[in-house]
């Protein structure tokens, strides 16, 4: 039985691994945090602000899921309500009136589950993501830096491009929620991560993902990411937007 | 004869449609009394002694609110694939076909409501609950890019449990690709119009259930993202009355009217009259 597409799916959620803020902190310099959506909050599962990467001026977006006990509870877990998407749409929007590239970092479980994430309403937050940063006027480069979980992944990854460190998912279904529902069994997420394809090795080769980076590297991380962006930046708003449309039309067929 | 003719070709552009259900009456799961068919059918799919809303499949949904004999079907030639070679799935798909009498989880056309000319999708529940794979993905957004080439309105009605698992990442990027569809066709000035029933969740809710200029829900109906046994088993609590019930989501400011089955036609026709003059 192989079992190694699960073991990437323990890896990625593994309590030592780098989050969204360490690779702000290797990544980007002059970090300016900017809180919340200017609707209702600030939800700290979603961390945002503006910096440098090299010399161009971004605007990062970032799951965060914390590094300890108190910070994963400030954090939840890295679980984002509404606020946090609304945060993220309000900052890239920002981004697009000051022609910034938008820098997405996504990490989380999935979108938080709760009745006050339902009422301030999680479908919505999701969809408005997925519709505005369809014709956003910048690039977006999206990487997913461990846990991509669903829907509230998807939120944050309507992309130029999508990225997938080595040993990161990206799923439709959680492997432990996808057995349950089709077997009864959370024993058999194993079975179900290899069933999903969700490693970034295999999303790669299904052309759903563009690139697969080397983790731990973030000095080549950073210059890979900031050869995009000068690229990207060269493309006119109109071409960019056709494109990204094409990225996501072709999906499935 | 020329009238023979003419119906039955009309009757086969609705191939699959088992007008009249063999059983002469059913029990109605909620108030568990006997109702005849036909008084069901006269009443909307609504139990006539009880008011429950009986689930109504996609095809059906259609002729209900288009004009008589106006839709033709669009993309019906779709069919899904086992792309990941997914454990069961092929059975599944057979499975789903059967029940629902359909080769898709939703259809797609065009058609007049009031006497305007209109895009239309339903999903099916029947089929694999509704959920959104590269084909339920691929039919929508083609209708939307049809309806912006041809600046016409699109009318959805969804009922979803979700992305469809089987088809992994594919299914869940769906909903960026239909998303997109539906901004493009926005951006020309176009109407779209949403009908949520019961349910309309997960990545569905969080697509373009909720991308409406109008939002419209059948009573009761179930609208949320994340189901509510997987809320309770979170949170460890139980859930409050009415949550995700279309009354309250409309309380929350996300629907903009709860609308009984016997007025939907009627409310589609004065709002695309106001949209198309």
């Amino acid at each position: 039985m192989n079992t190694e597409d699960y073991e990437i799916v323990l890896k990625a959620r593994a309590a030592d691994r780098l989050t969204a803020m360490d690779y702000i902190d290797g990544m980007i310099s002059d970090f300016t945090e900017l809180h919340g959506d200017r609707l209702y909050g600030d939800d700290r599962a979603v961390i945002g602000g503006i910096g440098f990467i090299m010399d161009i001026p971004v605007t990062v977006i970032g799951i965060e899921k914390g590094k300890n006990t108190k910070e994963r509870i400030e954090h939840n877990f890295g679980s984002a309500a509404p606020e946090g998407y609304r945060k993220a749409l309000r900052l890239m929007k920002q981004a697009e009136k000051f022609k910034r590239p938008v820098l997405c970092l996504v990490d989380t479980a999935g979108a938080y589950c709760g009745i006050e994430a339902e009422e301030h309403g999680q479908g919505r937050a999701i969809a408005d993501n997925l519709y505005e940063m369809s014709t956003l006027r910048v690039p977006i480069l999206s990487i997913v830096i461990g846990e991509g979980g669903s829907g509230g992944a998807l939120a944050l990854a309507h992309a130029d491009r999508i990225w997938m460190v080595e040993d990161a998912y990206f799923s439709v279904v959680s492997p432990e929620n996808c057995a349950n529902i089709l077997w009864k069994d959370t024993g058999k997420a194993s079975d179900a991560a290899n069933a999903l394809s969700l490693t970034a090795n295999k999303l790669f080769q299904a052309g759903l993902i563009d690139k697969v980076l080397k983790g731990n590297d973030m000095k080549g991380i950073k210059s890979q990411v900031y050869k995009e962006f000068l690229g990207l930046l060269q493309r006119n708003p109109e071409d960019l937007i056709e494109d990204r449309y094409r990225r996501f039309r072709k999906v499935g067929y | 004869m020329e009238f023979k003719k003419f119906f039955l070709k009309a009757n086969n552009e609705l191939e699959g449609v088992n007008l009249l259900p063999r059983a002469r009456r059913v029990t109605c799961k909620k108030c568990q009394k006997q109702v005849p068919v036909s008084r069901i059918r006269k009443n909307f799919f609504v139990c006539p002694e009880c008011g429950n809303y009986f689930g109504v499949r996609s095809r059906r949904r259609v002729l209900m609110l288009c004009d008589r004999r106006s839709f033709k079907e669009l993309y019906g030639e779709l069919q899904s694939r086992n792309i990941l070679d997914f454990p069961e799935y092929d059975d599944k798909l057979s499975a789903a076909m059967e029940k629902s009498r359909e080769k898709e989880g939703v259809i797609c056309g065009e058609g007049t409501i009031g006497g305007i000319r209109t895009c239309i999708f339903a999903m099916d529940a029947n089929f694999m609950m509704g959920s959104m794979g590269a084909v339920v993905g691929e039919k929508i957004t083609r209708l939307f890019e049809y309806a912006c080439d041809n600046s016409l309105p699109v009318i959805g009605v969804t009922v979803s449990g979700g992305a469809r698992m089987q088809e992994g990442m594919i299914s869940l990027m769906q909903m960026s690709k239909v998303s997109a569809a539906v901004k493009r066709h926005s951006d020309k000035g176009n109407l779209y119009v949403v009908l949520l029933t019961n349910p309309t969740t997960g990545g569905v809710d969080a697509s373009f259930a909720m991308l409406g200029d109008i939002t419209l829900a059948e009573p009761g109906a179930r609208v949320g993202f994340a189901g509510p046994r997987v809320i309770e088993k979170t949170l460890n609590q139980s859930l409050p009355k009415g949550f995700q019930r279309a009354e309250r989501v409309m309380e929350c400011g996300f629907i903009d009217q709860v609308v009984p089955r016997d007025k939907q036609k009627e409310v589609l026709e004065r709002i695309l009259r106001i949209h198309c003059v």
